[in-house]
């Protein structure tokens, strides 16, 4: 953690996450955490993230509260969470009053479809670069759990907490195994 | 119903959601429909589908489907009402588990869960993206956005902010119908 990290920074980071993050805050929160502000490395970035992941409520909530208590406990927790969550509650409700009014035009619609198409490809883009750092260090132990939750939730469609059940033991089995025999 | 009411039954309903969304809002978007249109009868179905559409298109956290529930519900109170039951409850169990965890950074078992549990969420990762994908790549067009999207964010340091306002502005000037 670099000492850069006050509450205040803390709520700015979070603040231009949220801001910036249209139809997904993942691709903004990498950007920010790892490759600006350097606060997390890659592999802890995707470590937090499953921890968050494997907690109840919304991911990217859980990983403002814990990146600010790692940098200045509960007071960045605090100044974290009110900066991801403040403006979007306002920006949200705004834009709910104004689509009762103006959600039929063409242009809107045309807007919120491309924002969709860009979005999903940034998402994308992220999935990938997480994924290197593991491939690269223990390729036998996390592709093919890469693979099994891919096809479970994204092809079988199946509830993303049972497959989480059901695969982690045996990941963290094989991460446990794994780390003795080397 | 009495608007106190109201906003009692919405702190309750979200404050227990909160505690078994695992895996994020999207997890339990079933149940919050159930409640909110079946259940309640505070909304039709399709002011609810319109209600997750505005969600998706604003910047920020995908439990902003909550707020407009709420919000539709109960108006502003309501919004705030929503959005704290749902992330106060998590927030406070995450706050303590991260605690516990990074006392335990360096012991065999907690380096081994938390290496296990990376790569299921990196599939997890993929498949969100896979999904969003094959709901909002409806054309050619899209998905050449969608890919063009992807390469940028992939291979240079642009700020994907920009990728997002081209696809808007592409959208606005009717590209896409």
């Amino acid at each position: 953690m670099t000492p850069a990290a006050t509450p205040w920074t803390l709520f700015k980071a979070f603040f231009s996450i949220a801001i910036a993050g249209f139809g997904g805050t993942l691709p903004f929160a990498r950007r920010t955490l790892v490759e600006r502000k350097g606060w997390l490395s890659a592999e802890d970035f995707t470590e937090t993230l499953s921890l968050c992941q494997s907690l109840p409520g919304p991911n990217i909530v859980n990983m403002s509260i814990v990146v600010g208590a790692r940098a200045c406990g509960w007071r960045g927790s605090v100044a974290a969470v009110i900066g991801l969550v403040g403006a979007p509650v306002i920006i949200v409700t705004t834009l709910g009053a104004l689509y009762s009014d103006f959600g039929a035009l063409p242009q809107v619609r045309g807007a919120l479809v491309g924002l969709g198409a860009a979005a999903c490809g940034l998402l994308a883009a992220t999935a990938v670069r997480m994924a290197e750092p593991l491939l690269k260090s223990r390729l036998v132990i996390t592709a093919p759990f890469i693979l099994a939750a891919f096809v479970a939730v994204a092809i079988l469609r199946w509830p993303l907490p049972y497959v989480l059940l059901g695969l982690t033991p045996i990941s963290i089995g094989a991460a446990f195994l794994w780390r003795r025999r080397v | 119903m009495k608007s106190s009411d109201t906003l009692i039954a919405i702190a309750l309903q979200f404050s227990g959601l909160s505690l078994v969304a695992f895996g994020g809002v999207n997890a339990v978007i079933p149940e919050i429909h159930r409640q909110a249109v079946e259940v309640n009868h505070w909304m039709t179905d399709q002011d609810f589908t319109s209600l997750f559409a505005i969600a998706q298109a604003a910047p920020g956290p995908n439990f902003l489907v909550t707020t407009l529930v709420g919000w539709k519900v109960a108006g502003l109170p309501g919004a705030l009402v929503a959005t704290l039951a749902m992330c106060g409850p998590s927030c406070l169990l995450t706050y303590w588990v991260a605690k516990a965890w990074d006392r335990y950074r360096e012991t065999q078992w907690r380096i081994a869960v938390g290496a296990g549990l990376a790569p299921v969420t990196v599939g997890f990762v993929f498949s969100s993206g896979y999904v969003l994908v094959r709901a909002a790549d409806a054309s050619w067009r899209l998905a050449l956005v969608t890919a063009a999207s992807a390469g940028v964010a992939y291979f240079t340091k642009i700020n994907p902010f920009w990728c997002l306002a081209a696809a808007a502005a592409l959208g606005v000037a009717g590209v896409f119908r």
